[in-house]
């Protein structure tokens, strides 16, 4: 009996403290300035709880992204919970999941491949959690799922690398064979870059795709397929249009290994406008690369302030871009943060 | 035996070269590039380098009744370490890649023996104590890295991955030493019989006289040094460490080309060779789906069928009952003596 007693006593008492706990966070999740409730400055309870579920780290690219978010939601005062999916559909939506079970205020994610997320993203929506996709889009006719997409537009990326070409070999009689890096399959940046390339050349019948093969955004793949691409129509190849750029510093280095000099035999066009690729343009080796800028974190932040505050938002956001080719690179190098 | 053994998968891998005769008239053509002998078939063998050094690892793990999940993430964290190691080092000293390559085999070695120890000792299932490591282990890489993909500005590191000697791939030379090692120590010592031995019943052998236990062990004490070899060829062939992909689903690559190689996996028999052309038979598959233009789309699919044919090729039965509609008796007879050779 002494025992039930006792157990009964602590069942109160963690009763009460789950009581009190639950007050805490309902002050904090409902942004009044209720000076009775938070023991500290007027602040804190402004602060949101942010989830972001990011894609990987699978370029320098996404790293730059990455900090970009965890610094901007930082620096606002909000608290970030973050989660890395390692490329994986299965990981991200157990993060998303755990979001939602955790009730954060807003949840930021990028998605890695543009299907499947119908019936999480139904989960949030009815747990009232507001979605922002940054970066990367989904494949979703119910666009009530999301607030709004802040992200580079990929199409137009591909039609700013297919333009420069177009430019470039303007006096170039003959045809023009390009092989084509294509990111992961499925990926919302690949099927973009892809179409908006093909848009462009499609109008210039000289210009002709004549290998085109996915190397997984990967450096070790890149080269890979690079180099089967040489084995098979070696010096027919007259550019190179990768997706990515660090696609392109892999196939560089197997062009090299080939014995063609990159930048002057085949023409490389990456996309991304990392650190390396400014390093590989500088040095000759790479022509030209189309910014995709990832420091779009404190947009982001605004973006999320501005829902939570009431205001509409446009169902998609572009972020600030540009292009730089080769004779620019160097001047540019030290500048670039990532 | 052997001869039946090696076989269809030679066939399969002559077929797999042929129809790329038929998409590309260079493709067997070797020719000397930059003072480099340079071709597809060299490409084959530079690039399954990796996989052929994992595999024949596997080979051994496999004869013993085990398996060895762990590989791939050995691979990444082999990488992790050897990129760490160099990082910011000097380029005129060759220092740091040697206490690189020290430090990767250290490693390599110390994951065999874990695994091993949990197999041999503990008594844990293979696939359980090795899928420890195969999770585990790509985390540490992950924590080596700071989940980043490390670059190397080191230039004697690119050497092992991308270097030539003899005007080949250094790669290829060392998959040959390890496969002359691993030939030598299981067909010219007893080792190779008493992997079998154990494989094919560990309590028999060991009162018989052979310390299963560390044979056990030492099986894994050599996949592990196969993979972070394997590893140091991918991270030093693009001069970086990816603690995510590296190696990513190597593991199960490598148990694919030591069955299409003729290895049961009831353990007690294994075939070198076997593995080695079951590798090859994998990396030309990847390259002919890149040469080809095969859409990316479905290179999964076409690589799924390509297995499929080999491996319905290796049973008797699927033989017995294809063409056995051409030739019944022949091959009924020829059937009796390969259901012999196979258990």
């Amino acid at each position: 009996m002494k025992r039930l007693f006792k157990g009964k006593k602590i069942l109160l008492l963690m009763m009460s403290l789950v009581f009190l706990l639950s007050a805490c966070s309902s002050s904090g999740t409902g942004g009044q300035t209720d000076s009775s409730s938070s023991n500290g400055a007027g602040k804190s309870s402004d602060k949101l709880v942010i989830g972001f579920s990011q894609v990987g780290a699978e370029s320098e690219w996404r790293t730059a992204n990455t900090k970009s978010m965890q610094n901007a939601i930082k620096d606002a005062g909000h608290e970030l919970k973050f989660s890395d999916a390692q490329q994986k559909q299965e990981n991200q939506i157990k993060a998303l999941r755990s979001f939602i079970a955790q009730k954060v205020d807003a949840i930021v994610f990028s998605p890695v491949v543009e299907t499947g997320f119908e019936t999480v993203l139904q989960e949030a929506k009815d747990a009232k959690i507001p979605v922002f996709l940054a970066d990367r889009a989904v494949d979703i006719k119910d666009d009530s799922l999301w607030v709004t997409f802040l992200g580079s537009d990929f199409i137009e990326e591909g039609r700013k690398a297919a333009n420069w070409l177009v430019e470039e070999t303007a006096d170039t009689e003959g045809d023009v064979n390009i092989v084509e890096l294509q990111g992961t399959v499925g990926s919302a940046p690949a099927i973009d870059r892809k179409e908006g390339f093909e848009e462009v050349i499609k109008d210039h019948p000289n210009m002709k795709i004549i290998k085109s093969q996915t190397g997984d955004f990967t450096r070790a793949k890149g080269k890979e397929v690079m180099e089967a691409f040489l084995k098979s129509d070696g010096e027919n190849i007259d550019v190179l249009y990768s997706h990515n750029d660090d696609m392109a510093i892999g196939a560089i280095q197997a062009i090299e290994e080939y014995g063609l000099k990159p930048g002057k035999d085949i023409k490389i066009i990456g996309v991304d406008a990392v650190r390396g690729a400014f390093e590989a343009m500088a040095a000759g080796k790479m022509n030209v690369t189309v910014e995709c800028n990832p420091l779009f974190g404190p947009q982001m932040v605004d973006l999320i302030e501005a829902h939570l505050a009431g205001e509409e938002i446009p169902k998609r956001v572009a972020v600030e871009e540009s292009m730089y080719t080769m004779d620019q690179a160097e001047e540019l190098l030290p500048t670039r943060e990532y | 035996m052997m001869k039946s053994k090696l076989f269809w998968p030679i066939v399969v891998l002559l077929i797999i070269l042929l129809i790329n005769l038929f998409f590309d008239k260079n493709f067997f053509t070797i020719e000397v590039k930059n003072g480099y002998l340079t071709g597809s078939l060299i490409d084959i063998l530079n690039r399954g380098a990796p996989l052929l050094l994992v595999s024949i690892g596997m080979t051994l793990v496999i004869a013993t009744k085990g398996v060895d999940l762990g590989v791939g993430s050995v691979i990444a964290m082999a990488g992790a370490v050897g990129a760490m190691t160099v990082s910011g080092a000097n380029g005129d000293s060759l220092v740091p890649l040697f206490t690189a390559i020290a430090f990767v085999i250290a490693i390599s070695i110390l994951t065999g023996i874990w695994n091993g120890v949990l197999v041999s000792r503990i008594g844990v299932q293979p696939i359980v104590a090795t899928l420890i490591l195969m999770v585990a282990g790509r985390g540490i890489a992950q924590l080596i890295t700071d989940g980043q993909i490390m670059t190397v500005y080191y230039d004697p590191y690119t050497f092992i991955g991308g270097g030539h000697l003899l005007m080949l791939p250094f790669s290829i030379f060392i998959v040959a030493a390890m496969l002359v090692i691993a030939s030598f120590l299981t067909r010219k010592t007893a080792m190779g019989l008493f992997i079998e031995s154990v494989g094919t019943n560990p309590e028999a052998s060991r009162l018989s006289g052979i310390n299963s236990k560390n044979i056990l062990l030492m099986v894994y004490v050599f996949s592990g040094i196969c993979a972070g070899i394997g590893g140091l060829i991918l991270s030093s062939n693009v001069a970086s460490a990816d603690g995510n992909n590296a190696g990513l689903w190597y593991e199960l690559d490598a148990i694919l080309a030591v069955v299409i190689g003729g290895t049961s996996l009831n353990g007690g028999r294994f075939y070198l060779m076997g593995t080695v052309i079951g590798a090859l038979i994998i990396q030309s598959l990847t390259t002919t789906i890149y040469s080809i233009g095969i859409a990316p789309e479905i290179n999964l699919v076409v690589k799924a069928i390509v297995v499929l044919i080999v491996c319905l090729l290796q049973s008797p039965e699927f033989r017995k009952k294809v063409f056995g509609v051409f030739n019944m008796k022949q091959t009924e007879k020829k059937s009796k003596n390969e259901g012999v050779s196979i258990s």
